[in-house]
């Protein structure tokens, strides 16, 4: 009911029935205006619920708003602003939310208890996977997903600030203030949708002025500083090292394909102040779950704020002097007050309606609404009707991103709970309720003056000064759980109540923790917020010990949930890493071929030719192109380090295994460099272009890493050495050429004229490409007479144009990443698919480059027994003899008539490809001690393919095993 | 996290590269022998508190780093480029 | 007493009142035939094979804080035989033999959910890799199964098959692999160690080994000393500091993991599934929370609390893969503290004070270990003989090079497992 006619009302549905809102306020408050008792259905015994906070910290009004992709699970209908046409619609129910069939588990409750499924569901053992569990799962859970992938845009932002103010309630409304007037550059942020807090939703007076009038004129004033940003509608949700946040914004406004829904922020702060308040809690008696029982200080907002009566007849059950705030504001509104009942006997109140103290609530009434109260006073027991009782077991201070690192929380006695401890995160203070200061008074005088040491540890002068407010003192006596029998809700998310404690208690689940695994108390959406402190104080007592010694579960962030969309924003579909062109790309894609991933990079696979319609087709004319004419490939993609110094040539001998320092001006060597462990860790050709100038290449997947290594050796192990480093892959667009007409073709762009004599096999230099200084190296991946010809990247299209166009006058073409691969296993050259991490030196032949003259990277781990074992696999090639001629990787090799299982296998194949030109399947392989098998007969397995061949052991270079073509 | 580069100031986490423990700085002499080379690539004191260890700012200035940090605390008392700490 | 469905129905008569403790809390005796440091998963599953295999029942837990808050109580609950090299391979298909029988053997229902994995790959050259590592599981008799993309897509179709950055080629399909309740598995073992008359002694931290011309005498604890003949470290995250009381510096460097939970939602992902390039695996529980993970925060830690980048990436993977999942909401995030070793692969062995033995080194990958890792320690303290299963898990091979498991092959660079 609306106590006053408002000005502006829109349509939402709930479960499809259209109700009239007020735009902006929370759904919770639209459904109790047109009495809606009946929200939600509980976790595990689907127990009818209600509305029952006023903020983040609902327990019960979980709704799903939208349809389709749009559809959001388990919103809290409290903080879910209503709009026109929202659909918000209830969950975990079915048929529907007044008849859920479900309901029945709670009809079965008593075998249901804390734990039962550890103890049952065992027999017989295949019936876990194929009938309980499927039961179990259907029935858990609380929304539903779309399934649908997501199509809202969401962001994420870096903010940096002298002091970040978490709460813009009473305390750190005054913080910003005295921070912001002194000149602190200040972040304000709170999850409501004004600033405010409590003033919002309390009737009291600051310097005589209306509470929420005070925090409008500080939000004016704050608004005008250019110094002060303030962040509605934004919740921080962890604290993390360094003085980081993580604070979630929900973007206000209608939604828009063009604006996100909200914001995942990353706030660096040099100093916080903690002003996130306080969260009433709720008293354990028999049946509190009922919808019409709710917080008393939700009560209060709701008419003080909302201008709605959450019930008719209101009753009020508390163990402390706030909550008799709640009557006197009902009263003050009109609504009728059919009781209140204060746990404590010798408490004064006043006020003209039937007072019990020294009273509980014994029991409640009503299937899907509140209907009436049982209570057990001094004077007897009592029935009273009433359709909405508040109530109050005292006041959480919001300590939880205090506690984000580690902290845990100390308890104090007086206002029984537990209040930060002073330093748990450095350079964050928490001032006001949070601290466990409740009155307005202390909560505003805290702000500013916990706002005026850190503007002055920021060197800043700040002055104090504070409003004249409401000091009374907060009084309470503990009370966790009414005595007797029935079941007392405690977690209303998860469905655990008093008895579940005593349970785990009975049986041995006395830690904290275990009490809160076994009976998942503080593990629904809420993280316990409400429902902790009570549930461990029971624990306390079913265990004889105090609350302190008992001690707090941890507290973990999020604070409030958090999208997966939010915090991984823009990652969706290609956002997720960079994507790296090479030059070519446009061109290469033009002449439609398929691109490939390689790493971050796109390479392109082959280029089809018309008529082709498999890619074994074009990628056989493309090896053609290179054994009988000549080929052109991008392969800008290799790492290019640019290495100058003095001593760069100790650098390399240091970081190659081989020596490079005996290597001419002019030439290039292959390399091979290992890790310090004695691995391979990548390999490549660097050219030595002057005296203290080479050009080192890496594998494509490696150049970072060994970019980071070279980085390494030289600042960390080697700083004698004067040399530098830098990275030109970017800078440089490279094209290999290759073929028996390579040279043919590259004396038609280059400006001088090649000749076997001037450049001969692994010559490099400067060259001339049409006018455009450019790099040759003669060096060859193919095992073809063939070049990497290198620009600067700016003409790297132009060229692989003019390439392309010339190898096609010459018989050839460009050629893609299936070819090469194709090239490189006929002549047995290895990549990453042999060198993975696990090889060494030694398994791929090159044991003889690891030079003991000299100290190097690797080399003294390299000699430990087990690299250089004989039986180790070893790199062989393999041809198949038998009547199955294909040939798979990642096949196992057995012995001819060996079982193909694990005690067996005596290696694997790395890579494998048809060979147009020896036309034969062929493999390369590791084999145990393969490089004395050669000729030997094997069996290669491949038991997910259902492949089984003959195989014959062989050399791995499959192709002119002399080398000729690549010299000639 | 944040991380005092001593080229560019303080900078998130997310710019840096890690290691492991700065002793990577000692590397033995080739022949130091088996038990020196498994201390060096292996064994590590892993200590629960003050530590010093390597750090990159790979997306940054590229200087490698040792950072004296606490493993429980994650407090960060100082950073050195790792160049000074070696001569 | 029994566990059973007729059980919980008449203690649901009775009030629940005929429960008794899981475990007793036990003050520690003097003088143990042997201790076990550590009462996590692997401690409580060592403690239970010691007493149901070999008979040693003289023999105690210590536990510093609480049973089953460590790794195993923070973790993201997969199970799986999956591994290809030598020695691994072995290992895990045999502790997936123990997951297999678990419940019977401890009449406890850990909920292990056989839902199948799969690991997704996105080129050719890691497709061979999986290839591999299938074919390696077969030989040694577990199942395996290589999808194409329409293979992942029938049983994954809320992938993003069509934007995604990196293409699912295909995945690797286990249907073996599944989760189970992590910490059910704890309190199952301690309840059957229990059972068999083990002390599990909780809130008792050993602060000292007690060591005599080589020999392990006993412990030193917050709660007094402990005599015992034979001691076994199992402590995960912190075998450096335990192992330091015996003079012994170990290969392992302590990092964060974190991971996730969502809120509960409605059945909607049915298996495990794994993404490698984005370093993120996920599944959904029983209660329907999302859990997932991701890789290590990077820099060593024992706070068992990470940041946020490491987060966001997890986040930012899932939005690539299965951008249906962008409204769930996460929950809560938690760490644990990894002993990760310089290949990747554990330890359980010797050590060179007799009497003393270590597990240790599990990396990341501990939990689906807990069987195994257990029947095997306990094998190993009580003959003197390494478990064949776990024989190649020898402190020495990183010294000699012998033998090393180096699943992902990164070297000896403890983080990059």
């Amino acid at each position: 009911m609306r106590l006053q006619s408002p000005e502006k009302t829109v349509y939402f549905t709930f479960d499809g029935q259209r109700y009239q809102g007020v735009p902006g306020e929370p759904v919770s408050a639209a459904l109790l205006a047109n009495g809606v008792k009946l929200v939600a259905r509980s976790f595990k015994y689907h127990r009818p619920r209600g509305i029952m906070s006023a903020g983040s910290e609902e327990q019960n009004a979980l709704v799903t708003v939208g349809r389709g992709a749009q559809t959001e699970p388990n919103i809290r209908a409290t903080t879910l602003e209503v709009s026109e046409g929202l659909e918000v619609f209830s969950q975990n129910a079915w048929p529907s939310l007044k008849y859920d069939v479900m309901a029945v588990n709670d009809l079965i409750s008593p075998f249901l208890g804390a734990g039962f499924y550890y103890k049952t569901f065992m027999w017989p053992k295949s019936f876990w996977e194929k009938l309980y569990e499927p039961v179990i799962r259907r029935a858990a859970g609380l929304g539903g997903l779309s399934g649908k992938s997501n199509e809202d845009h969401y962001e994420k932002a870096f903010a940096f600030c002298d002091v970040l103010i978490i709460g813009g309630g009473p305390a750190g409304l005054m913080a910003a203030l005295t921070a912001g007037r002194a000149g602190a550059d200040v972040i304000l942020t709170d999850e409501d949708t004004a600033m405010g807090g409590r003033l919002l939703r309390e009737v009291e007076d600051i310097d005589g002025q209306p509470g929420a009038e005070w925090a409008a004129d500080a939000v004016v004033e704050l608004s005008a500083m250019d110094n002060v940003r303030l962040m509605t509608r934004t919740t921080v949700t962890g604290a993390y090292d360094q003085g980081t946040f993580g604070a979630l914004e929900r973007i206000a406004g209608p939604r828009r394909a063009d604006k996100p829904l909200e914001c995942f922020w990353r706030i660096v702060a040099k100093r916080s102040i903690l002003c996130a308040g306080a969260l009433e809690r709720p008293i354990a008696f028999p049946d509190n779950d009922r919808p019409g029982i709710m917080m008393a200080s939700a009560v209060r907002a709701y008419v003080n704020r909302w201008g709605v009566a959450p019930g008719k007849s209101v009753t009020i059950f508390a163990n402390n002097d706030d909550a008799h705030r709640t009557a006197h504001d009902l009263a003050a509104a009109g609504i009728r007050i059919a009781a209140l009942i204060d746990s404590r006997d010798d408490v004064q109140i006043n006020g003209d309606f039937p007072i019990y103290t020294g009273g509980t609530v014994t029991a409640t009434k009503g299937r899907h609404a509140l209907e009436s109260i049982t209570i057990a006073h001094s004077g007897g027991t009592r029935d009273i009707r009433t359709d909405c009782l508040a109530m109050s077991g005292g006041w959480n201070p919001t300590v939880h991103l205090t506690c984000h690192m580690n902290g845990r929380p100390t308890w104090r006695e007086d206002i029984a709970s537990f209040v930060p401890t002073p330093d748990s995160i450095s350079g964050m203070v928490a001032a006001g309720a949070c601290n466990g200061s409740f009155s307005t008074a202390a909560c505003l005088q805290e702000g500013a003056d916990i706002a005026a040491v850190v503007a002055t540890d920021l060197g800043l002068k700040p002055k104090v000064t504070v409003p004249v407010a409401d000091d009374s003192t907060y009084r309470i006596s503990p009370l966790w759980a009414v005595p007797g029998k029935g079941r007392k809700w405690i977690d209303f998310q998860n469905d655990v109540h008093v008895k579940d404690i005593k349970l785990a208690a009975q049986e041995n689940f006395r830690s904290v923790e275990h009490m809160k695994r076994y009976t998942t108390q503080g593990m629904a959406p809420d993280q316990g917020k409400s429902s902790n402190v009570v549930a461990l104080a029971v624990l306390a007592d079913a265990t004889g010990r105090g609350i302190p010694e008992t001690g707090t579960t941890t507290f973990r962030p999020p604070y409030v949930p958090v999208s997966i969309a939010s915090m991984g924003a823009g990652s969706q579909g290609k956002g997720f890493a960079p994507q790296r062109m090479t030059t070519s790309h446009k061109a290469t894609v033009a002449r439609g071929a398929p691109m490939i991933e390689a790493g971050l990079w796109y390479r392109p696979s082959y280029f089809p030719a018309p008529g082709e319609t498999t890619w074994r087709q074009s990628c056989d004319r493309e090896v053609g192109f290179v054994r009988n004419a000549v080929g052109v490939c991008d392969v800008s993609t290799l790492g290019k380090i640019d290495i100058q110094g003095p001593d760069v040539a100790a650098l390399l001998d240091f970081v190659y295994c081989n020596t490079f320092s005996t290597l001419k001006v002019g030439r290039v060597r292959y390399g091979l460099m290992l890790r310090d462990d004695g691995h391979v860790m990548d390999d490549g050709t660097t050219a030595r272009l002057d005296e203290q100038h080479f050009v080192m290449t890496t594998t494509t997947a490696a150049a970072g890493q060994v970019m980071r290594h070279l980085e390494f050796v030289l600042q960390a192990l080697r700083p004698d050495l004067d040399a530098r480093v830098i990275s030109v892959t970017e800078q440089w667009a490279q094209f290999a050429v290759a073929g028996p007409r390579s040279r043919e073709l590259l004396n038609t762009v280059l400006d001088q004229e090649l000749t076997n004599d001037d450049w001969p096999f692994m010559a490099c230099g400067e060259i001339g490409v049409a006018g455009v200084p450019g790099r040759l190296f003669r060096i060859s991946f193919s095992g073809e007479h063939a070049y990497e010809l290198a620009v600067p990247a700016r003409y790297g299209e132009s060229l692989f144009r003019m390439l392309t166009a010339q190898t096609e006058m010459l018989g050839g073409g460009p050629y893609g990443m299936e070819a090469l691969n194709v090239l490189r296993i006929e002549k047995g050259f290895i990549t990453h698919a042999e060198i993975h991490g696990r090889t060494t030196a030694f398994d791929i032949g090159m044991d003889r480059m690891v030079s003991l003259k000299k100290d190097c990277i690797g080399q003294a781990a390299s000699r430990r027994p087990g690299l250089l074992d004989e039986d180790r696999e070893q790199l062989v090639g393999l041809k198949p003899v038998g009547a199955v001629k294909q040939l798979t990787a990642g096949a196992h090799l057995f012995e001819k008539d060996a079982d193909a299982v694990r005690i067996n296998s005596q290696g694997y194949t790395t890579s494998v490809c048809y060979s147009p030109t020896l036309e034969t399947n062929l493999a390369l392989a590791f084999l145990q001690g393969g490089r004395a098998r050669h000729g030997e007969v094997i069996k290669m397995v491949d038991h997910l393919r259902g492949l089984t061949a003959q195989v014959e052991v062989c050399d791995p270079v499959f192709f002119d095993q002399e080398g000729g073509r690549a010299r000639g | 996290m944040r991380i005092n580069c001593p080229n560019c100031g303080e900078r998130d986490r997310r710019e840096f590269y890690y290691q492991g423990d700065a002793l990577a700085l000692t590397r033995p002499a080739p022949d130091a022998g088996p038990l020196a080379w498994n201390d060096y690539l292996h064994n590590r004191d892993n200590p629960a508190g003050d530590t010093k260890d390597l750090w990159f700012h790979e997306g940054g200035c590229g200087a490698w780093i040792v950072v004296e940090r606490n493993t429980v605390t994650h407090a960060v008392h100082g950073t050195t480029l790792a160049h000074k700490v070696k001569r | 007493m029994g566990y059973s469905g007729f059980q919980v129905i008449k203690e649901g008569l009775f009030g629940q009142k005929g429960w008794k403790p899981v475990w007793r809390d036990p003050e520690p005796k003097a003088e143990y035939d042997a201790v076990i440091i550590g009462g996590g998963g692997h401690g409580l599953s060592t403690a239970y094979y010691l007493a149901k295999e070999h008979g040693l029942t003289n023999i105690a837990v210590l536990e510093k804080g609480y049973i089953g808050g460590g790794n195993v109580g923070r973790n993201t609950t997969i199970v799986r035989a999956n591994y290809f090299l030598p020695g691994n391979s072995e290992f895990y298909s045999h502790s997936l033999k123990l997951w297999e029988g678990m419940e019977q053997d401890l009449n406890y229902n850990v909920m292990h959910s056989q839902r199948g994995l799969i690991n997704l790959f996105h080129s050719d050259g890691q497709r061979d890799a999986f290839a591999r590592r299938g074919n390696a599981m077969i030989n040694q008799g577990d199942d395996a199964i290589l999808l194409d993309t329409e293979g992942v897509r029938k049983h994954l179709p809320y992938l993003d098959f069509d934007n995604v950055r990196f293409p699912i080629y295909g995945g690797l399909y286990h249907p073996r692999g599944g989760t189970a309740r992590h910490d059910a598995v704890a309190w199952g073992y301690a309840r059957g160690a229990d059972q068999r008359g083990v002390d599990i002694i909780q809130n008792c931290e050993v602060t000292g080994i007690d060591i005599e011309g080589g020999v392990v005498k006993g412990v030193q604890t917050t709660r007094g000393a402990i005599k015992a003949g034979k001691v076994g470290i199992v402590v995960a995250g912190r075998s450096g500091q335990v192992a330091a009381m015996a003079g012994m510096r170990l290969p392992i460097e302590s990092h964060i993991l974190q991971a996730f939970v969502t809120e509960g939602l409605k059945p909607v992902i049915n298996h495990v599934v794994s993404f490698g390039m984005g370093h993120f695996y996920i599944s959904q529980s029983d209660k329907g929370g999302l859990v997932f993970g991701g890789d290590l925060d990077f820099y060593s830690s024992y706070a068992a609390r990470g940041n946020l980048p490491m987060k966001e990436h997890v986040m930012d993977a899932a939005m690539t893969l299965m951008p249906m999942i962008g409204k769930a909401r996460v929950l809560r995030s938690w760490g644990g503290i990894m002993d990760m070793t310089p290949d990747g692969s554990p330890i359980i062995d010797k050590t060179p004070t007799e009497g003393l033995f270590i597990d240790c080194g599990w990396c990341y990958g501990g939990f689906k270990a807990v069987p195994g890792s257990g029947f095997s320690f306990a094998h190993l303290m009580a003959t003197g003989n390494h478990h064949e299963p776990a024989a190649k898990f020898r402190l020495d091979r990183f010294r000699d090079g012998v033998g090393l498991m180096d699943e992902e092959g990164t070297g000896s660079q403890h983080n990059l497992h």
